[in-house]
């Protein structure tokens, strides 16, 4: 029996280079069950290998990376496809299956990965482009005849299709217009909240982060450096955190620019 | 010193290719035998491979056969032996000309085509979508494309076989005045099963080794299109100088006396 005290995601000690480039150095994170936490950071800061890092797509060089208690961290074939099952998870720019139509795309883990009828899994995948907010009729099409917004929206209704306890979000408004973003975040937030899941993404898009999370980690040359709830984003008194949430060029982090 | 730098990057460089293309190997392999199987992937792949490529490989066939009707003429009535044509056309054929021809057009059409999908799939994240969906990369995009080359190439090149005898009997008797009877009878009676036989274990290990390349090169491929580019060059380029380097293994251990 899980304890309650138990975090659903818990990482310490997190380390992943790639050659002599050191990504994540150290890093430690808590995520609360039906918690959404967000993790905001500048680009090539290590936000994505941290998410591939849980997901197993990429293998730790040190630490432990606990869900639900089970370290996760070198797991194979049946046990890491068990764990992959309580995850969902929204690619920055969907990583859509350009080779099945809309409808099997969002069925596909119910399909393969639970071994689903395919009537029932089709008529679950319309139920679930109805709650992203698209018809029946965008459900024949193929990933490459939909625009920015509807191929994050099929990304979304995929990664709730088998209704996983835990849902990552990787730049959910990357490339959409303020609107669409706007409208993304608004499902995200649904989808979440309907689910009871815990959700983990990572964004710069501060508009986005302050809407979908209840809680903020600043991840800065391989750490956290700053976790706190959304509220006290604007007043965490760390110079990193408001350069960043002010979009500021001057302050503690600087960019690697050449002079003209 | 900096001349051996070089050296010593490139061999080690090698040995990680060869580490990793074995990994990857066997990985692929033990995925073929391990549920779950997807025979609707499977079924398709087998006609991608088998049913669409029947024309290019056909038309590769008859078109050599003929040439080598043509050229052997000309070269055997120099010493008044035309009537070893049909025998020179049938063991070139089924031996060597059928499975290599056959293996170098299927790398051309096929193996290119699966490096370039697998690649993009790798530079857009399908790949990394598709492990997040508890679906093993390797038994869904892997094994039934090697299970497919492994068991079409082998019938491509039986179909290349009677295709390539045809197009040296039609240039025979058509252009040449051979005797049609006495041309089959000849085909037929110097043929042997170890001929045809051969000439189909070359087919599946050729059919292997293009998919395999096609896969390898395209699951590992890197850097967006470019990356999608070069994985695409060197799957052909590799399953081309395989399929060259076993078809005399292959050979040597049919044939060496």
């Amino acid at each position: 029996m899980k304890s309650p005290d138990v975090p659903k995601i818990r990482i310490r000690g997190l380390h992943k280079a790639f050659g002599d480039k050191h990504v994540l150095r150290g890093l430690d994170l808590d995520v609360g069950s039906g918690e959404s936490v967000v993790v905001i950071g500048g680009s090539g800061t290590g936000k994505s290998v941290l998410l591939k890092c849980i997901l197993g797509l990429l293998e730790p060089d040190a630490g432990t990376i606990e869900v639900d208690g089970q370290n996760v961290v070198g797991l194979r074939g049946e046990e890491q496809d068990a764990v992959m099952r309580k995850f969902g998870m929204l690619f920055q720019n969907a990583a859509l299956f350009d080779s099945l139509p809309v409808w099997e795309n969002v069925a596909f883990g119910l399909i393969q990965g639970e071994g689903m009828q395919r009537a029932l899994a089709k008529q679950i995948a319309l139920e679930k482009l109805a709650a992203v907010g698209l018809g029946a009729d965008v459900a024949e099409l193929g990933p490459a005849e939909l625009s920015g917004g509807m191929r994050k929206r099929v990304g979304l209704a995929r990664a709730i299709a088998t209704e996983p306890e835990i849902i990552f979000f990787d730049e959910p408004t990357t490339g959409l217009d303020p609107i669409m973003g706007d409208v993304i975040n608004d499902l995200i937030v649904k989808c979440v909240h309907e689910l009871g899941a815990t959700a983990l993404s990572i964004t710069h898009d501060m508009a986005s982060a302050r809407k979908i999370a209840h809680r903020i980690a600043m991840l800065f040359e391989g750490k956290i450096i700053w976790a706190g709830p959304v509220a006290e984003v604007d007043c965490s008194g760390n110079d990193h955190v408001d350069q960043f949430i002010n979009g500021r060029a001057e302050g503690p982090i600087r960019m690697a620019v050449e002079p003209l | 010193m900096p001349l051996l730098q070089p050296i010593g990057r490139t061999f080690l460089f090698f040995l990680a290719a060869t580490g990793r293309v074995t990994i990857f190997s066997l990985t692929s392999i033990f995925s073929c035998f391990r549920a779950p199987l997807y025979p609707r992937l499977i079924l398709r792949q087998m006609i991608e491979i088998g049913y669409y490529s029947l024309p290019v490989v056909g038309l590769t066939a008859i078109f050599t056969g003929m040439v080598l009707a043509l050229q052997s003429y000309t070269g055997f009535a120099r010493f008044s032996a035309e009537s070893a044509i049909p025998n020179v056309v049938v063991v070139s054929i089924t031996r060597e000309l059928g499975p290599v021809l056959a293996g170098l057009m299927v790398a051309g059409r096929i193996g290119a085509a699966m490096a370039a999908e697998i690649g993009t799939m790798r530079v857009t994240e399908q790949i990394d979508a598709l492990s997040t969906l508890a679906t093993n990369p390797y038994k869904y995009l892997i094994a039934p494309r090697l299970i497919a080359g492994l068991t079409m190439l082998p019938l491509l090149v039986l179909v290349a076989d009677i295709i390539g005898v045809f197009g040296g009997y039609v240039v025979s008797v058509y252009k040449l005045g051979f005797n049609p009877s006495n041309y089959l009878t000849n085909t037929i009676d110097f043929m042997e099963a170890q001929d045809v036989i051969s000439g189909l274990v070359k087919a599946s290990v050729f059919g292997f080794l293009v998919t395999l390349m096609g896969c390898y090169h395209g699951f590992y491929s890197r850097g967006g299109a470019q990356g999608v580019g070069a994985a695409t060059t060197n799957a052909v380029v590799s399953a081309s100088i395989l399929i060259l380097s076993f078809n005399y293994i292959i050979t040597e251990a049919f044939f060496a006396r």
